[in-house]
């Protein structure tokens, strides 16, 4: 087997390129530019920790199946978890948001870092909204038989039936969090590959 | 080679200063930790809410009136579900985006008809009884003006339907079998065998329950105690919870728009707010390529207290 | 009563909620509260001191 023949291997392309582009000491920093140094810079990472506390309770509540938290007060309980670790999810997600739309973060080839961000908060809207109307309570009934009409009028509905539990069941614990984990996987590597924004170049006599 | 001017919008500067030590496992250990005793803390303190999901039975027997009147309106046509139009059923073109009619489109994929599916199929479920099984062969006899002309005749008479000693009363008096529909349907329901019926039509197993909500939506009762809890639309429902709770904040935007005009009069105001939505999102995506709205963070420079360290630094070198 | 009735919550918010009516601006207090501690929490992000400044050199 020759030297080249390795070269052009799938496997070692992609291995170089990943490690190319995402060298360890670029996918896990020990050491970031000094004008990062802010409060807001910790509104990222929570929106990790939350999501992550999301999922855990979210798997917690899978184990005895939808219905369990209706009839026993842990299960009540676990479902709290997952309501405030969502309500603390969007929150620290719209901080984020704020915060980077303040810095122009999408600026020195960040646009990508900027879009995955946007796609994963409306993903999570979706997902929310699924989970909402998959809670079979008087809150399900009166939420998915309003937004019916929404989605309705927009054809989508005769393909994503709100009214059809399973399906948003289905949904809200398959495949829109598959979409969500995935994306902020991008998201988070992107962040990784182009490093933090840098600050807008303010005072001109200070940098050259 | 030339080089391309500096966009400070879209170019960021080269980073040419220092560097400080940063431990990335210890802050998302922080982070995790301190996000999972808040979430402790919240849950211990204020739990979660979980009203009960009302049937059919609770419905029928706390408002036997409002149940039998929208079990005619399933039968006359008139209800919401028969008039809505895909994707249920042609009773409606359904709402316009302009020129585009989405929903008729798509076409109905989810077929609904109010009078079979939610009356007279339930009807013929029930085990034989006389009265009944005569109503229902006289109903399937019987030419579609001859059941319209029943129909009409008892709608007629329901304005001044009443619920007594258990029966509902309608003076109708050329009305065929469809006294016997709304008042069996009715009795059916207040057994709860109408609940059953009606999320069973796809066989023993079910997953779906689009049509027990859509009849129950089409009552008042439903949106009555929607209502008491502030969840309706124009009350910026789609943002409430149940009780005292936070909801969907985050849907303020999408709420919003149905409580001004055109939109809270509008019978297309689902798809225009929709679409509104739709191009507000993807602005918000391409926000970075936007001129203007991309200038408004250099401009407003709110990034000064940010990076207030950084300048501070710049300045004293 | 079993050990696990000590999971419900000390102060649950299961009573009719209160709302903010202004105009057309129709909010419950639950859902101010949650938008102004976002309001507060980024302003309070961009002012507060961020510790740790002396172990950040611009030019090393």
């Amino acid at each position: 087997m020759s030297t080249t023949e390795i070269d052009r291997q799938w496997t070692t392309r992609l291995r170089r390129r990943a490690a190319g582009k995402l060298p360890p000491e670029k996918l896990l920093p020990d050491k970031q530019p000094s004008y990062v140094s802010s409060w807001i810079y910790v509104f990222g990472v929570t929106t990790l920790a939350a999501l992550t506390v999301v999922i855990a309770t979210g798997c917690l509540l899978a184990i005895r199946g939808p219905q369990w938290w209706h009839s026993s007060s842990v299960g009540l309980f676990v479902n709290s978890l997952h309501l405030w670790s969502v309500e603390i999810f969007f929150f620290a997600m719209v901080v984020h948001l704020w915060g980077k739309y303040f810095m122009a973060a999408w600026r020195g080839g960040r646009a990508m870092t900027w879009m995955t961000g946007v796609v994963t908060f409306l993903t999570s809207i979706g997902a929310a909204f699924t989970g909402y109307v998959s809670q079979s309570n008087f809150d399900s009934q009166w939420i998915s038989t309003q937004a019916k009409d929404g989605i309705n009028s927009t054809g989508v509905g005769a393909f994503f039936n709100v009214l059809n539990l399973g399906q948003m069941l289905m949904w809200h614990i398959v495949l829109l969090p598959l979409v969500a984990v995935l994306l902020t996987a991008i998201h988070v590597l992107l962040v990784r590959v182009k490093g933090v924004v840098p600050p807008f170049e303010d005072v001109p006599k200070a940098t050259k | 080679m030339t080089k391309k001017a500096f966009r400070p919008d879209v170019d960021a500067p080269e980073w040419k200063g220092g560097y400080s030590p940063y431990d990335i496992i210890k802050e998302g250990t922080i982070a995790l930790v301190v996000v999972a005793l808040l979430t402790l803390l919240l849950a211990i303190v204020f739990g979660s809410p979980d009203e009960h999901a009302i049937t059919i039975k609770t419905w029928s027997n706390a408002a036997p009136v409002d149940f039998a009147t929208t079990a005619l309106s399933e039968l006359n046509g008139t209800s919401t579900t028969a008039q809505y139009g895909a994707p249920y059923n042609h009773g409606s073109t359904g709402p316009q985006l302009g020129p585009f009619t989405l929903a008729k489109w798509a076409g109905v994929r989810i077929s609904v008809n109010t009078v079979n599916d939610f009356v007279i199929d339930p009807l013929k479920s029930q085990p034989s009884q006389p009265a009944l099984s005569t109503a229902l062969t006289q109903w399937s006899q019987a030419s579609s003006s001859e059941r319209a002309g029943w129909v009409a005749d008892y709608t007629k008479a329901a304005g001044k339907m009443t619920f007594a000693n258990g029966q509902v009363m309608v003076n109708s008096t050329n009305a065929g079998p469809v006294p016997v529909f709304i008042e069996d349907l009715t009795q059916m329901a207040r057994s709860g065998a109408l609940d059953q019926a009606l999320i069973t039509q796809a066989g023993f197993y079910t997953t779906n329950y689009t049509m027990p909500l859509l009849f129950l939506a089409d009552g008042t009762y439903l949106s009555g105690l929607a209502d008491h809890q502030h969840l309706t639309g124009d009350q910026w429902g789609m943002m409430n919870e149940t009780g005292s709770y936070p909801g969907q904040a985050w849907l303020w935007l999408y709420t919003f728009w149905y409580q001004i005009p055109p939109f809270n009069t509008s019978a297309n105001a689902d798809v225009l707010v929709f679409a509104i939505m739709g191009l507000l999102s993807i602005g918000l995506l391409v926000t970075p390529f936007i001129p203007g709205l991309r200038s408004i963070p250099r401009k407003t420079r709110v990034y000064r207290l940010i990076w207030r360290e950084h300048y501070q630094n710049q300045e004293k070198t | 009563m079993s050990w696990y009735g000590s999971f419900a919550a000390l102060l649950p918010l299961d009573n009719l909620g209160h709302y903010l009516h202004w105009h057309f601006i129709d909010i419950s207090i639950a859902n101010v509260v949650v938008i102004a501690l976002m309001v507060i929490t980024f302003i309070a992000a961009l002012l507060l001191p961020f510790p740790g400044r002396q172990r950040r050199k611009e030019n090393p």
